[in-house]
C-alpha cells in the first residue's frame, strides 16, 4: 500500500538523529547530578518535619532532574566553547551526537517537568527555588556571567548550592538556618574547587575566549584567592557542629577537612612551576571533591536512616 | 505530483519502524531511534507509576473510607 500525503515538510532532512539515551543522560551531567542528590538529600535530612518516604523520593527525583535540566541547556549554550577544549569537546553536543535543537528541547522539557513535578509532589516554594536555581545556572550563569567575568564561577556558584535550600523547602514548606549554612559551605567550596582545575586548563580556557581567574587576572592571584577561600571554608565547614546540627563526628572530619583544604591550596600557592605546580592543583581538586561528599555524608548518615526510618514510620502511620 | 511526496509502508528491506517519509532510515538510524523510543517509553511508563503511587500517599487512609449512600 502507498501513502500519498502532502506537502513535503522535511526538504532538507538528510539524516535522521543517530543519538542514543545515553548521550541525552550525558546531557543531565550525572558527576554533579550525584552531588546535587546527596546535598539536597541532607537539606532534606536536616528537617525536623516528618517526611512519607515516597514523597521524599519524588521530591529528591525532581530535584535531580532539573539540575540535569540546566545541564542540558548549559550545553546548548556552550557548544561553541566545550568544542575548543579536551576536557568538554566530546561532550554530546560538540561532539554531534546530539543536534543543538535536540539538547535545548530536551532541557526546557525536563526544566518544566521537574518544576511543577515538584510544586504538585511537595509545594511551589520549592518548586519557585528549583525554578529560580535552573533559571540562575542557565541564563545568569551559562549565558551571562561565564563570558563577562572571572567571578563567573564566584557568583554562579550559588546554582550548585542551591540544593540543599530547595531540598529542606521540599520538606518543611520554608527555609531553614541550617539549609542556609549548607548554602554556604558549598557557596565557598566552589572557587577554589574550579579554581583548581582552571589553573591546569588555563590555556584551555584563553583559547575558548572564556575568563576564568588564572588566564584574566594572572595565576598568582588565583592561587591567593584559592587559599583565602580554603581559608574562609574551614570554619564554614565547621559551622554545622558548632551550631548543634551535626555531631562530633562531622566536627573531627570537617576541622580535619577543612585543615587538608588549607594544606593543599597552601602547596598550590607554592609550587607554582612545572609538574609541582600541575600536581598541586590537581590534588586540591580532587581533594576538594572528597572534602565535600564526606562532608554532606557525614550529615545524611547521622541523620538516617535509622531517624529518617523513625519519621517515615510517624509520617504513615501518624 | 510536484511538491509532494510518497510514503511507502511494506517494503520488505526497509528497517522495521522506518517510516521517514520520502527516504529510508538506514540500520544504524532506525536502531538509535527505536532505543530512543523506548526509553521515551520507559520514562513515561515511570512517571505513571510514580504519579498514581504519590496520588495513593497524598490520600492516606482516606482512600478507603467511602462515603454511605
Amino acid at each position: 500500500m502507498t501513502f500519498v500525503t502532502g506537502q513535503n515538510d522535511f526538504p532538507d532532512q538528510t539524516r535522521l538523529s543517530l543519538a542514543e539515551p545515553r548521550d541525552f543522560f550525558a546531557l543531565l551531567k550525572p558527576r554533579v547530578m550525584s552531588l546535587v542528590v546527596l546535598t539536597a538529600l541532607a537539606g532534606m535530612m536536616l528537617s525536623p518535619a516528618p517526611v512519607h518516604p515516597v514523597l521524599a523520593f519524588a521530591s529528591l527525583l525532581a530535584i535531580a532532574v532539573g539540575a540535569g535540566a540546566s545541564g542540558a541547556l548549559n550545553m546548548w549554550y556552550d557548544a561553541d566553547i566545550d568544542a575548543l577544549m579536551t576536557r568538554t569537546k566530546t561532550r554530546p553536543v560538540p561532539s554531534g551526537r546530539v543536534a543543538a535543537g535536540e539538547a535545548l528541547s530536551f532541557g526546557l522539557v525536563l526544566s518544566a517537568l521537574s518544576v511543577f513535578t515538584l510544586g504538585i509532589m511537595s509545594n511551589w516554594l520549592a518548586a519557585s527555588l528549583l525554578a529560580f536555581t535552573i533559571f540562575f545556572y542557565a541564563v545568569i550563569y551559562t549565558m551571562w556571567l561565564k563570558r563577562w567575568t572571572p567571578q563567573n564561577i564566584v557568583i554562579g556558584g550559588a546554582a550548585g548550592a542551591f540544593p540543599p535550600v530547595v531540598g529542606c523547602a521540599a520538606v518543611t514548606g520554608s527555609v531553614s538556618i541550617e539549609s542556609i549554612v549548607l548554602f554556604a559551605i558549598i557557596f565557598i567550596w566552589t572557587p577554589p574547587h574550579f579554581w583548581a582545575l582552571a589553573l591546569v586548563k588555563s590555556d584551555e580556557y584563553a583559547r575558548a575566549g572564556v575568563p576564568m581567574m588564572p588566564n584574566a587576572k594572572g595565576e598568582r592571584r588565583t592561587r591567593i584567592e584559592i587559599l583565602i577561600y580554603s581559608i574562609l571554608l574551614a570554619p564554614v565547614g565547621v559551622l554545622p557542629w558548632a551550631m548543634g546540627f551535626a555531631s562530633i563526628v562531622y566536627g573531627v572530619i570537617a576541622v580535619a577537612g577543612g585543615a587538608g583544604m588549607i594544606w593543599y591550596a597552601w602547596r598550590v600557592l607554592r609550587d607554582t612551576e612545572g609538574a609541582n605546580a600541575r600536581k598541586a592543583s590537581m590534588s586540591l581538586f580532587g581533594f576538594s571533591i572528597l572534602y565535600l561528599f564526606a562532608l554532606f555524608l557525614t550529615i545524611v548518615a547521622e541523620n538516617g536512616p535509622a531517624q529518617m526510618l523513625v519519621r517515615a514510620f510517624g509520617a504513615v502511620f501518624g | 505530483m510536484e511538491g509532494s511526496f510518497v510514503v511507502n509502508d511494506t517494503q520488505g528491506d526497509q528497517p522495521k519502524g522506518a517510516h521517514e517519509p520520502g527516504r529510508r532510515l538506514t540500520p544504524e538510524e532506525a536502531k538509535s531511534r527505536r532505543s530512543r523510543n523506548v526509553a521515551i517509553a520507559l520514562g513515561i511508563c515511570f512517571l505513571i507509576a510514580l504519579f498514581y503511587v504519590v496520588t495513593i500517599v497524598k490520600l492516606g487512609v482516606g482512600i478507603v473510607v467511602r462515603p454511605s449512600i
